[in-house]
């Protein structure tokens, strides 16, 4: 970089580093996304409010231009490496501050079903929106899926696939649910390249979500309503 | 013997057909979701056997081997990763078995899909143990009788050029096809405009390049018109999904009558196309009616997209940069003010 294209982050104000988060996350630039986090933190930001302000809106931003086909997956997953290493220094201190947790999710790509890149980026963004993920990794069966719910007393489900020969495995463990009666328990969200919104609601699940952005504000708004629906009942 | 190679056929005939689906018609041979479909190569050989076969005696000129995740970064999840030449040659013997059935000529084609990782520094994967990974499978099916390597359903140009490498070290002729699934391009941003030219620097070329998965038929038709855009001229494969996979009861049933697939391979061959099959949800039945719509078509002119959208149906994946309104990417670093 030339020098009159140098930025250098302590010099921002906060809402023009705010700004540089963004676009640095746009970008992937990790290092320049942790040391604006350390700015912020030493300016003495809440961590939750970096993390919402910096990180997340950055993130939607990218997940926005993921949507429309202007950014693809190695961009976003540079983008994702970028959050990951602000959240590295966040998440011990917003457990320490006791930041709020919109809900617990375990995650995980299906049986015989090695992709996970979806998967993985759809785990960032939903940390980095402020729920606790449990990531079970690739090609579990439905027993892990079972033992990581109920261990982790989870809200959410969310199953990935990317082959049409491992999708059909979502039914087998949505039905399985439903036979041990605790499907109504938890909040199914499914996703994956062959995947559709037909195909989601044939199984059986509360949503098919077309791409991590979408994942996010589906699993926020039916958190919500399931809290509405509780606070009511 | 019956077996040929692709060069010798497509220098017969002007358009050939390839089958239908592997790992979806399995579905209906009890295949459990999730299971490895390689597996049956040495485990359920008969069934595999049925299923070539009727591929063959619907009219495909190409059949593809049973091997589409027989890859060792693949494997390793079934704990088979031991076992990669044992389930290609397997494979591909099948295959020729059901080629040799007929009289007249059929292509065993060895299918090789994605290792499903990510290259450096995205992901793990090195150039050089994608090569291996990719040699040590089309070892097998050069041993079990493949006559070319069939690369599929790839994303990132970084892994086509190894398959492209691994074909040409083991002296096989290969073909490569990509999966167009993201706005119109692979998942790893790749446009289709860019798969005729993509491996003209290797000492040996694709014998033809294409589109096959993906979204909807319409999508990818819309990717053979942008590939037969190129200059050259370049065997351009199409091999559509058959429809969109939706589910019916217990079952997942995809969308795509035998009607519309053979609306689809007129479409295809107008387009540009010279190898037209089938992918995830396409029936013998379905390769059947697309071989007498095939038999009975005299090429057209070049459809655009609006006609493949209303005999095909509407684009399952929209192309965005479509919309006027939205601007091209930006570059976010700001100058310091």
């Amino acid at each position: 970089m030339s020098d009159e294209d140098e930025i250098i982050l302590s010099e921002l104000p906060d809402d023009e580093l705010v700004l540089q988060m963004h676009d640095d996350l746009y970008d992937g630039l990790k290092e320049e996304i942790a040391e604006a986090v350390n700015i912020l933190l030493e300016r003495k930001w809440e961590p939750y409010d970096v993390l919402t302000k910096g990180l997340v809106e950055g993130m939607r931003i990218v997940g926005i231009d993921f949507r429309d086909g202007i950014l693809f997956v190695p961009e976003v997953l540079l983008a994702a490496n970028a959050m990951k290493q602000g959240m590295g220094i966040l998440r011990p201190l917003l457990i320490e501050t006791g930041a709020p947790k919109l809900g617990k999710v375990v995650i995980g790509t299906v049986k015989g079903d090695i992709h996970d890149i979806g998967k993985n980026l759809v785990g960032m963004m939903m940390e980095g929106a402020g729920f606790e993920v449990f990531d079970l990794g690739i090609n579990n069966p439905v027993e892990d899926y079972i033992e990581a719910l109920e261990k982790h007393d989870a809200d959410i489900l969310g199953m990935s696939a990317l082959l049409t020969t491992t999708m059909p495995y979502m039914k087998v463990v949505i039905d399985t649910l439903v036979e041990k009666g605790t499907r109504e328990n938890y909040i199914v969200l499914v996703g994956g390249a062959p995947l559709n919104e037909e195909f989601g609601m044939g199984i059986g699940a509360d949503a098919y979500c077309r791409d991590a952005a979408v994942a996010v504000e589906t699993a926020t708004e039916l958190i919500a309503r399931k809290h509405n629906k509780l606070a009511s009942a | 013997m019956t077996t040929t190679t692709l060069k010798e056929l497509l220098s017969q005939k002007p358009v050939l057909m390839a089958d239908g689906a592997t790992g979806t018609n399995f579905f209906d041979m009890d295949l459990g979701p999730g299971d490895p479909p390689e597996f049956w190569n040495i485990d359920e050989p008969d069934k595999v056997l049925s299923l070539h076969q009727a591929f063959v005696d619907a009219g495909s000129d190409i059949i593809l081997t049973n091997t589409f995740g027989s890859n060792a970064p693949r494997l390793k999840l079934h704990k088979a990763q031991d076992r990669v030449f044992e389930y290609n040659k397997a494979g591909a013997e099948l295959a020729c078995k059901a080629a040799n059935s007929v009289d007249r000529p059929v292509v065993v084609a060895g299918s090789v899909g994605p290792t499903g990782e990510l290259f450096v520094p995205l992901g793990e994967l090195t150039y050089d143990v994608a090569v291996k990974a990719f040699s040590d499978q089309m070892e097998g099916l050069k041993a079990g009788g493949a006559t070319i390597a069939w690369i599929e359903t790839m994303s990132a140009p970084e892994e086509m050029r190894a398959a492209a490498a691994a074909a040409i070290q083991n002296d096989m002729p290969y073909v490569v096809t990509a999966s167009f699934d993201t706005a119109g391009k692979t998942m790893m941003g790749m446009d289709p405009s860019k798969m005729p030219h993509l491996l003209d620097d290797l000492p040996c070329k694709p014998m033809a390049v294409g589109a096959n998965c993906g979204v909807g038929a319409s999508d990818l038709l819309v990717s053979v018109l942008s590939m037969s855009e190129q200059e050259g001229d370049t065997v351009i494969i199409a091999k559509a999904n058959c429809g969109i996979p939706v589910i019916r009861g217990d079952k997942v049933e995809y969308t795509g009558t035998p009607d519309l697939m053979a609306d689809y391979i007129r479409l295809a061959v107008d387009a540009g196309a010279r190898i037209i099959g089938g992918c995830c949800g396409t029936s013998p039945a379905h390769l059947a009616a697309m071989r007498v719509a095939l038999d009975a078509h005299t090429k057209g002119d070049q459809p655009d997209r609006e006609k493949i959208v209303s005999a095909i149906g509407e684009l399952v994946n929209p192309v965005v940069s479509d919309n006027p309104q939205r601007p091209a990417r930006r570059s976010r670093r700001r100058p310091k003010t």
